[in-house]
């Protein structure tokens, strides 16, 4: 614990150096006071400020924007209250992108958590050249998100996929994937899940080592079988990086784009930013694109952008209530 | 062992990499300062350096030495990128203030949306670019000019519409090959959809009659007097039969087979090229030089024919100076020079992209410019007379959104989501949407 250690030499300024210092700190008992009030306060300012600038700001300004009828074009952009919010409830392409997003969100994060799990499962043992597996595993995930949709998007052409292709020679009808709601989902799933398991199974692994050797010794020798031992030691035994990962990844999914946005370029023009020609595949940050960037309504897409704020925290809290309910059926 | 080890090695990581995040930010804080800083007081002229933001090739390079031959003071640095991210990036940049080239290149698509803000760009009169009006096809000039009568931009070229095809498929389809023979087949979209019927019946294995029918509905209403706007920037999708006869039209070719099903500008479209799946295409000139980059293996192949219906225009641009530009009067100069004849003269020589000064289409040497890539097309022949028998349409500001509700309308036909009926409903809805 290094940290613990440096904490008191970097508190030390007021007291021991240059002559300057001293004499300011004990002429005055209370600027002396007020120095190890404020310096610990000003050694984090650095984050907070850039926290500020770079987070803060921006959520309050959005929610400004918000109110609205703000074009990114035109200079007059009147104040209306919550007409924008009105219009974004009543939209039906709004809550089609929700749906989507919550679909594919479920679709990748539930088979990816549970591969993870077994994947870490598999590599949590003596095994040869272990650092080779561990960095496969994260390989995808360093691939950026631009290289993987394309390729997947080539992998899931109608005319020209391996997908179809392979389908065909078992006699299965290629299919449109870009044309149906279900199948663009899946696709769109498996490229989230293509990028994200290794990451995932790597973060298991590394609590899982955690996990005292004896119980499992102990176990063994009781009998228990590897699947039983991952279901009633491990998963109990890292449950809060199970959580852990599960908010990261719910957070993550609600804000999937490239994925959609590429895969629909491979439809048309028009369809990048729709997700499909019906919005098959639109996602909620999507939409936000489409009326931010294509029709630059800013201050439309600024109420749909604090709306999906608000639906992340509602989806990820929900997820965290869950999970924290499950400990009852987990602990041993 | 893994855990500790790391959980030393973390802190030292952590320092350089605020280090470098910090450096990062200060980056991004002198960036914007150092432009006027690089004039020199030492030097006789001040050096300056003008950027041009473009989406695509516009062969502007060779343009570019020529200009600093009268201008040696002058630096130029030309930004590429993708159509939509050109005009989205342009449109984040003039709403902040910064960012913007000193040039920047604007499709007919955008431009209302442009100009109706003229407050953002230099008024091009005060460099007395408006002289220059005479040389210009009116409708393309007025396209450039804003509703307060501002001239922000100067057009560089125009998209007389034709058709291009495959000459091999034709005749393996038993149809004629010669480009006046092809352009006599079809004088109508009607005998354009017969002549994709008798082509689908002989066609060889794999390939269709057209590409998509985005484009082409694209087409078929850029021929119209009215399309989707009227003069007074009214959406009259729902009300102009011109639109609907475009739709139908287009819905017939998608029912009757002839389309490859593959949107324009996709991945596919380009493997589509190349594999040759489909045997006519839309071409505006400016696609002929898209056309000779993707189908490399099939030069002399190619022709180009008349468009079904008569003329059209699509596609296009203008060249502005946005009000930001900290050297404006160099810029206007840069503008004159990069649209003036003899520029568009050279760049349609160069890549195909056809000049909007009428005066130039009675040039012997554009007259008689061909293009071996395209059977020896009179490609100067085509698109001048394309050009000069345009009839100019009125574009709205939110052209792209309309084209783009429409375009997934005839998509989801084409994906077998919805039947016609029902895709027109939504089309008008979403169109109804667009503000």
């Amino acid at each position: 614990m290094p940290v613990v250690h440096r904490a008191p030499t970097a508190e030390s300024p007021p007291h021991p150096p240059p002559g300057g210092s001293r004499t300011w700190a004990a002429t005055s008992p209370w600027r002396h006071r007020l120095d190890r009030l404020v310096s610990p306060y000003a050694y984090v300012a650095p984050f907070f400020l850039l926290f500020a600038a770079f987070g803060v700001f921006p959520l309050i300004y959005t929610a400004w924007v918000s109110l609205h009828d703000w074009n990114l074009l035109s200079s007059a952009n009147p104040f209306i209250g919550l007409d924008n919010y009105r219009e974004l409830f009543s939209d039906g392409y709004f809550w089609n992108a929700a749906f989507n997003t919550l679909s594919i969100g479920v679709l990748s994060a539930v088979p990816q958590l549970a591969l993870a799990l077994v994947l870490a499962h598999l590599l949590n043992r003596p095994l040869r050249a272990q650092t080779l597996f561990r960095i496969t595993l994260l390989l995808p995930n360093v691939t950026s998100v631009v290289a993987v949709v394309v390729i997947f998007s080539q992998l899931f052409g109608r005319d020209f996929g391996l997908v179809n292709a392979l389908l065909d020679l078992v006699g299965i009808d290629r299919v449109y994937w870009q044309a149906n709601v279900a199948s663009s989902h899946v696709a769109i799933a498996t490229m989230i899940m293509w990028r994200w398991t290794g990451y995932n199974a790597l973060i298991y692994l590394a609590a899982m080592q955690a996990v005292p050797r004896e119980i499992y010794e102990a176990a063994t020798i009781d009998g228990a079988s590897a699947a039983r031992q991952l279901w009633g030691i491990t998963i109990p035994m890292i449950r809060p990086t199970i959580i852990f990962t599960i908010i990261v990844t719910t957070i993550g999914s609600m804000q999937i784009i490239a994925e959609p946005l590429l895969f629909g370029a491979q439809v048309s023009n028009g369809a990048a930013t729709t997700g499909g020609t019906d919005r098959q595949f639109q996602t909620l940050a999507l939409y936000l694109y489409e009326k931010g960037f294509r029709s630059f309504e800013f201050g439309y897409a600024s109420a749909a952008a604090w709306v999906m704020f608000l639906l992340v925290v509602l989806v990820v809290g929900f997820n965290y209530l869950v999970v924290r309910r499950m400990r009852g059926g987990l602990d041993v | 062992m893994g855990i500790p080890r790391t959980g030393r090695r973390l802190p030292r990581l952590l320092a350089p990499m605020v280090a470098a995040t910090l450096l990062t930010l200060t980056a991004c804080g002198g960036g914007g300062g150092s432009t006027p800083a690089s004039g020199d007081s030492a030097a006789p002229v001040e050096k300056i350096k003008l950027t041009v933001g473009l989406f695509g090739d516009f062969g502007f390079k060779p343009l570019y030495e020529e200009f600093k031959k009268t201008h040696p003071n002058i630096e130029i640095e030309e930004r590429q990128a993708a159509y939509a991210d050109h005009h989205t990036n342009l449109a984040a940049h003039l709403a902040t203030g910064a960012g913007a080239a000193d040039v920047e290149g604007i499709e007919v698509g955008f431009i209302s949306q442009f100009t109706a803000q003229p407050d953002r760009f230099q008024d091009l009169r005060q460099y007395g670019l408006d002289k220059r009006q005479g040389e210009y096809l009116d409708w393309k000039w007025q396209q450039g000019v804003a509703p307060d009568g501002a001239v922000l931009g100067l057009g560089t070229d125009v998209g007389g519409l034709a058709m291009c095809y495959r000459t091999d498929l034709f005749k393996k389809a038993g149809l004629p090959t010669k480009r006046d023979e092809v352009s006599a087949l079809w004088p109508t979209w009607d005998e354009y959809i017969e002549t994709g019927k008798k082509f689908s019946a002989a066609a060889p294995k794999g390939t269709k009659f057209f590409d998509s029918p985005g484009e082409i509905i694209r087409a078929i209403i850029a021929q119209a007097p009215v399309g989707v706007y009227d003069a007074q920037d009214n959406i009259v999708v729902a009300t102009n039969p011109d639109v609907k006869n475009a739709w139908d039209l287009s819905i017939r070719m998608v029912q009757d087979d002839l389309s490859a099903k593959i949107g324009a500008w996709t991945p596919e479209w380009n493997t589509g090229f190349a594999k040759g799946s489909f045997a006519t295409i839309i071409c505006p000139a400016w696609m002929t030089a898209y056309i000779q980059d993707q189908a490399k293996n099939a030069s002399g192949k190619w022709d180009i024919a008349t468009v079904p219906g008569g003329a059209g225009n699509a596609g296009g641009t203008h060249l502005t100076v946005p009000k930001q530009s900290k050297h404006p009067k160099e810029a206007a100069e840069l503008v004159d020079f990069l649209t003036s004849p003899d520029s568009q003269a050279a760049v349609f020589k160069a890549i195909g992209n056809f000049p909007s000064i009428p005066a130039l289409y009675e040039q012997p040497d554009i007259q008689n410019f061909t293009k071996d890539f395209f059977n020896g097309a009179p490609v100067g022949k085509i698109y001048s007379d394309a050009a000069r028998n345009l009839k100019p349409q009125h574009l709205g500001p939110k052209e792209g959104d309309v084209r783009t509700a429409i375009g997934n309308g005839l998509g989801r036909v084409e994906q077998g989501k919805q039947t016609p009926e029902q895709a027109w409903t939504q089309v008008l809805k979403d169109v109804e949407n667009v503000k």
